[in-house]
């Protein structure tokens, strides 16, 4: 009777329009949620600071994320690592309300995803094309975000891999019936999967922006291609006034096929935080679960 | 028949899609200047509007900031049909919009592992599918709210004039008998707002 995909599916619908955010301290969380965010993501560190420090990044400590959702009555989020179902079964424990099995940590297995069918709470999974996000909704993912590169302040990756996913999508709904069987082979998931998105045009589950988030021209700019909500990580707390760009990225979400609404939001914003070009990094996180 | 939907944030576009379905026309209010077209433009005296399910903190801080607040609590008040679903129950309560007397318990089943779908009998209408998410209930009401249902012995839907609100998510499923009711008090309504 109890349908968890159906529900967890449900919860991320009620995230949409909204922005999620990456906080380190309750503080930070108490002022992501003031500022409207619709959900925060606990972690230790944020992907700027897990990319300067390298070496092996892994979940965060229980009692850390059990502050945070304690501070906010928003959901909760948390990160595990690709294919660590240990981390996810603790994260599960301490009833957090999306993981994140997130390429932004280290991968704990380089072939296999958590099988995410076997949990009652969600997953959020990052996807650079239709084929991942397919093959992670068939684990149980029921949200589904871009793989933009996480720490970088450079929005190129997630522009690419959202077009990307849009232009395989329409490709699909313009397929004739026959010819899903090959779409399925070719994109190496179910045919059911690729029946629904060539009849509904989208994919099954919420589809959020993530990784490069800067600004609320940014966050206007991945609506616009077809993103429902959008996550900011480094791009709130590694800037110069966290408070004001954090409300200012809420609205742009909100308008944002507004122009004139989004050029009053993005006024005196203080410094955005300092990017890196993707060309000038060592580590594509993108690349890691595919 | 006009439906004003609140689009700050959440799951206003399913609200949309039923109310399509149902034949009612749809406007979604994302900042003043949309509502002010939405109050000003023609409708009959058949106008309504609808808070969707999504955060209630994250919506009230755009409302806020907006100017939306004191309009949309002032149509209300002035007889504005107004239908609130999961978060849009608790932005119609004493302590947010302060225009229905009730008082909503935000996250009353407790995280995401609380969430969950049952039947309940609905009054007027009989059995609907009720899918909670994150949801809360109706933990007092005042002596003109009429309860509608109950879960477990908690009020999740009443009434009181012209407002409807539901602690589940009838925009979630196929049953579309919740969505008649509202537009059934939006006919019946008639007031010139």
């Amino acid at each position: 009777m109890e349908d968890r995909q159906t529900l967890n599916r449900q919860l991320a619908q009620m995230l949409k329009g909204g922005v999620i955010m990456d906080v380190t301290t309750p503080e930070q969380a108490r002022i992501a949620e003031a500022a409207g965010a619709c959900a925060v993501m606990a972690l230790e560190r944020i992907p700027a600071d897990i990319r300067a420090a390298g070496g092996v990044s892994r979940m965060s400590d229980p009692k850390m994320i059990r502050g945070i959702q304690e501070a906010v009555t928003i959901p909760v989020m948390a990160k595990c690592r690709i294919g660590h179902f240990a981390e996810a079964q603790i994260l599960e424990a301490i009833e957090i309300d999306y993981i994140d099995e997130s390429e932004v940590l280290s991968p704990a297995d380089d072939i296999y995803h958590i099988d995410k069918r076997k949990f009652r709470v969600p997953f959020v999974c990052g996807a650079k094309d239709l084929g991942e996000a397919l093959r992670r909704i068939n684990e149980g993912a029921t949200m589904i975000r871009t793989k933009g590169e996480p720490g970088t302040g450079d929005i190129i990756q997630a522009v690419r891999h959202m077009r990307l996913m849009q232009s395989e999508i329409r490709r699909l709904v313009s397929l004739n019936d026959d010819e899903l069987y090959e779409a399925a082979k070719q994109l190496r998931v179910p045919y059911d999967l690729v029946r629904y998105v060539h009849e509904n045009g989208k994919l099954p589950v919420v589809n959020f922006a993530a990784g490069g988030v800067a600004t609320p021209a940014d966050a206007a700019l991945m609506m616009q291609l077809g993103a429902e909500g959008v996550f900011v990580g480094s791009g709130i707390f590694k800037s110069g006034n966290p408070e004001k760009r954090a409300q200012a990225i809420v609205k742009a979400v909100t308008n944002y096929n507004n122009p004139t609404v989004l050029a009053e939001l993005s006024e005196d914003l203080g410094e955005a935080m300092v990017g890196i070009n993707e060309s000038e990094i060592q580590l594509l996180m993108a690349e890691r679960g595919l | 028949m006009k439906i004003a939907i609140l689009a700050l944030q959440g799951a206003f576009a399913e609200h949309e899609q039923m109310f399509r379905n149902l034949g009612a026309e749809t406007t979604l209010i994302r900042n003043l200047a949309d509502w002010r077209n939405f109050m000003s433009s023609p409708s009959g005296g058949m106008r309504g509007g609808t808070i969707p399910g999504g955060e209630s903190t994250a919506m009230m801080r755009i409302m806020r900031d907006e100017g939306l607040f004191e309009p949309i609590r002032r149509a209300i008040l002035d007889g504005l049909p107004a239908f609130g679903t999961c978060a849009g129950l608790i932005m119609l309560d004493r302590n947010h919009l302060n225009v229905m007397d009730i008082k909503a318990r935000r996250n009353a089943y407790g995280r995401q592992l609380g969430s969950f779908n049952t039947e309940g009998d609905f009054v007027g209408i009989g059995q609907v599918p009720m899918t909670f998410i994150r949801a809360p209930y109706i933990e007092e009401a005042g002596p003109e709210v009429e309860i509608l249902a109950r879960v477990d012995g908690k009020a999740v839907a009443a009434r009181q004039k012209n407002m409807l609100v539901t602690a589940f998510h009838p925009e979630l499923t196929d049953d579309t008998s919740v969505h008649e009711l509202f537009l059934g008090m939006v006919t019946k309504c008639h007031v010139p707002v």
